[in-house]
């Protein structure tokens, strides 16, 4: 009976050998077929995740990164923190009651690139915003083992140091314009005027912010420096807004619960 | 050795790096001010080293002799000599992250020596450098043995070589200054991805060209897998790095995909590169160098080509058991997981391939070295993709996902797989190439493989050890219900380990020296000696033109 039940796929097998004997006399047809049978699984699982609307959520209150976040975004991917922390909370319960409710998938609508990370030398990063205050992240960013001693993370203490570039803004958000981020020409015009402003609270910059981002933007002197804006300004803006940029898992963990 | 080119040749040689040159010059001048300028500067200085090169043999006399008699290896060699170059530089900035975890002062606090930065510089020279280089000269080595013709062409295997040395450069300096797209294991920016993308079909060409010259009706199976390589590498790559620049006078570039299209490129794109460029790759090597130096032949063809399509086709799969559990349709991760487990079928079949092969050819195993390196790696193909697809499996990356599982199973594949075909080919090539009658010391030889082999079980031991705790220890509850242990608590039970995984890499970074080492002094020091039957042959002097199986 097991020879029946083998014999298909003997026979299949048998049939591909024989093709393959003929095909590896022509370099072109190995090359095509190559291509054709790596092409397939890509194919399938990638091009639907485009057309498939429930692949993403809707998220009607989901908002984009100011400037300066955006800023602090690259400046955490110069860095390479992804390298140790993922920011993408799994629907496992040890997970939710660690970080908070499971990631979903419009979080993430506006990363370009994602940042979901694969290891967690760190901790999950994906809703750190505003689970510290500014002033801890900035001691931490400065001197990790000041805060907590045990802790592998580098030291980030140049980034107080250095003055934030805002110049290169607008060209940085065009392009994101391009790859599907919806930035208004005003967003993208006044960035660098903006990402200032946010760093600078009561200031006529900061009501521009406000007026382009709402009024739930985060407008605070991030890293405590009031002379200048820097790096660390950025970081933090991007840190304190991860996870706040929709209500929507909050929401999707209390239906489920009811 | 540039003597060997025709002037014509030569002149074509002249005007690329010419043109290499006023492109270096265009990003400095273009890119002052931003990480690009530095990178055009570098462009410059390697377009000029070639310039000089060239320039100081341009005028001398047309070479004298006879191509159809010889294969062309001086590329060849000098790749495997950077390529060496670059085990050391990767394998010792692995060792150097390590210890940064263990001890995270060891960055001495600078900007650029941080751990995220030299990541990249680490799994980059590694996999590119030590990695692409070879694949790249063992497979001008072998098209021509297995073709039994010269190659197509004596300015483009440079141009490929070279150019793909130039992306290295440019990648690990990039990631020194910041520069990353953050993509894992394609984190160059857009510039270097573009030149990839230049050099990658000039590689493409040269190999069909070559094949095409082939005095034997059919295509040997090292050759199928090193095709599968080039192909599918360059599918990947170009895909995988779609992106805008924020500016052309830049280096900053933002993907095309966001968020779960983007993730589900990013790990179909990195699975594959474990597949196409650590596995396809190195399976050509092995293909063509075990049943050479075990002088036995391929024990099974059907399971060759049983394998060979199942990995090509199976492989694309598999990226998304990447992201299990996490924002991605649950429909892909089952594909994923399903064709993950499937995988295990043609990858044991490739690994007993190999081994089946060395049958009547065991003693060899034990009195050689070399042998024994391709044999173990071997060995650690099998072990490391029955790991693969076991933890592709949902409940089992539910614990392993995150940790330093997945860093130990990638480093059983690494050095175990991958470094020790690469370390075994190396000995088995170097004096074929080098027309010498052996390698300097044999002892360095047994010395090198007993320190890799232990630095990988040492370094795997403490990664599954890790993983596992810290895995166990994140999803430990107390009886009230909460969790019993912070992370820190995790990251605290990690430190011996840390300690243990710097030790394994450094007995295999020490292994990697000695290498490098035994090769300068077998060119030094070891006598001539020509290798017999190293030509290009027509087939009809070696064999019946009609195979008897037809």
């Amino acid at each position: 009976m097991f020879r029946k039940i083998l014999s298909p796929f003997a026979r299949m097998f048998e049939f591909q050998a024989r093709t393959h004997y003929r095909a590896e006399r022509h370099s072109m047809a190995l090359t095509i077929g190559i291509i054709l049978a790596a092409g397939v699984g890509g194919f399938v699982e990638i091009a639907p995740l485009f057309t498939i609307d429930e692949t993403v959520e809707a998220a009607p209150d989901m908002r984009l990164y100011t400037p300066l976040e955006q800023a602090g975004r690259d400046i955490y991917i110069r860095e390479g923190c992804y390298a140790c922390h993922s920011q993408m909370i799994r629907t496992l319960q040890d997970e939710v009651d660690r970080y908070g409710p499971y990631s979903l998938a419009v979080e993430s609508q506006y990363d370009h690139p994602m940042l979901w990370g694969s290891k967690r030398t760190g901790p999950d990063l994906a809703r750190v915003g505003e689970k510290f205050s500014d002033e801890w992240q900035v001691q931490h960013l400065i001197n990790p083992r000041a805060v907590v001693p045990e802790s592998v993370m580098p030291q980030y203490a140049f980034l107080l140091e250095n003055e934030l570039d805002v110049e290169s803004l607008p060209a940085r958000l065009h392009a994101l314009r391009r790859v599907g981020v919806p930035y208004t020409e005003d967003q993208i015009d006044n960035a660098a005027i903006d990402a200032r402003g946010q760093a600078r609270p009561e200031t006529e910059a900061a009501d521009g912010v406000f007026q382009r981002f709402g009024d739930d933007t985060n407008v605070r002197f991030f890293d405590g420096r009031r002379d200048r804006v820097t790096e660390m300004d950025a970081l933090v803006a991007y840190l304190q807004i991860l996870g706040g940029l929709t209500d929507l898992p909050s929401q999707t963990r209390s239906l489920e619960g009811d | 050795m540039l003597q060997r080119l025709t002037i014509a040749e030569r002149q074509l040689a002249l005007a690329i790096s010419i043109a290499i040159i006023l492109a270096g010059l265009l990003m400095a001048a273009a890119g002052s001010g931003d990480p690009m300028g530095p990178h055009g500067a570098i462009v410059m200085f390697a377009g000029a080293i070639v310039f000089l090169a060239v320039l100081r043999v341009i005028q001398d006399p047309e070479p004298l002799e006879n191509r159809a008699e010889n294969y062309y290896d001086d590329p060849t060699r000098v790749g495997l000599l950077i390529s060496l170059g670059w085990a050391v530089i990767g394998m010792g900035m692995g060792v150097w992250v390590a210890a940064q975890l263990a001890w995270p002062d060891l960055r001495f606090d600078a900007a650029w020596s941080s751990f995220g930065r030299i990541r990249p510089v680490h799994t980059s020279g590694v996999i590119f450098g030590f990695g692409g280089n070879a694949l790249i000269a063992t497979s001008f080595h072998v098209m021509q043995r297995t073709s039994r013709a010269r190659l197509a062409g004596h300015v483009a295997p440079w141009f490929v070589l070279l150019g793909f040395n130039l992306f290295c450069v440019i990648a690990a300096s990039g990631y020194l200054m910041g520069v990353t797209q953050s993509k894992e294991y394609a984190e160059p920016e857009w510039y270097a991805d573009l030149w990839l993308v230049v050099v990658w079909v000039i590689y493409f060409v040269l190999y069909i060209r070559t094949l095409a010259r082939r005095n034997e009706p059919h295509i040997y199976v090292a050759n199928w897998y090193y095709l599968a390589f080039i192909l599918v590498v360059a599918v990947l790559h170009i895909v995988n790095n779609l992106a805008v620049p924020a500016s052309f006078a830049g280096a900053k570039s933002y993907s095309a995909f966001a968020g779960v299209q983007d993730a589900m490129t990013q790990w179909w794109y990195g699975h594959n590169a474990v597949a196409f460029f650590l596995t396809a790759g190195f399976l050509g090597m092995l293909y063509y160098f075990l049943p050479k130096r075990a002088e036995r032949p391929i024990y099974s063809y059907r399971l060759s080509i049983l394998s060979f399509w199942g990995i090509t086709f199976f492989y694309i799969w598999a990226g998304s058991h990447h992201l299990h559990y996490t924002a991605l349709p649950q429909w892909v991760q089952t594909l994923g997981m399903t064709f993950s487990v499937m995988l295990l079928v043609p990858s044991w079949a490739s690994a007993g391939n190999a081994l089946m092969t060395l049958n009547g050819a065991w003693h060899k195993v034990r009195d050689d070295a070399t042998l024994r390196f391709m044999m173990v790696a071997a060995v650690f193909y099998g072990l490391s993709t029955f790991e693969g697809s076991f933890m592709a499996v949902r409940a089992v990356n539910s614990l392993s996902h995150y940790t330093d599982w997945t860093v130990g199973h990638v480093h059983a594949g690494a050095m175990g797989w991958v470094a020790l075909i690469t370390f075994g080919s190396i000995y088995a090539v170097v004096p074929t190439l080098w027309q010498r009658e052996t390698m300097y010391s044999w002892k360095l030889v047994e010395w090198h493989f007993w320190l890799a082999l232990a630095g990988t079980v040492i370094y795997v031991f403490a990664m599954w050890n890790s993983g596992i705790t810290q895995g166990l220890m994140w999803r430990t509850y107390t009886e009230s219900g909460t969790l019993t242990y912070s992370f820190t608590d995790t990251l605290v039970a990690m430190h011996p380990y840390y300690v243990a995984r710097a030790a394994g890499g450094a007995l295999f970074l020490a292994g990697a020296i000695l290498a490098a080492i035994n090769v300068y002094l077998t060119i030094r020091n070891v006598p001539q000696k020509r290798t017999e039957g190293d030509y290009p042959t027509p087939s009809e002097a070696t064999e019946p033109a009609v195979p008897v199986a037809e």
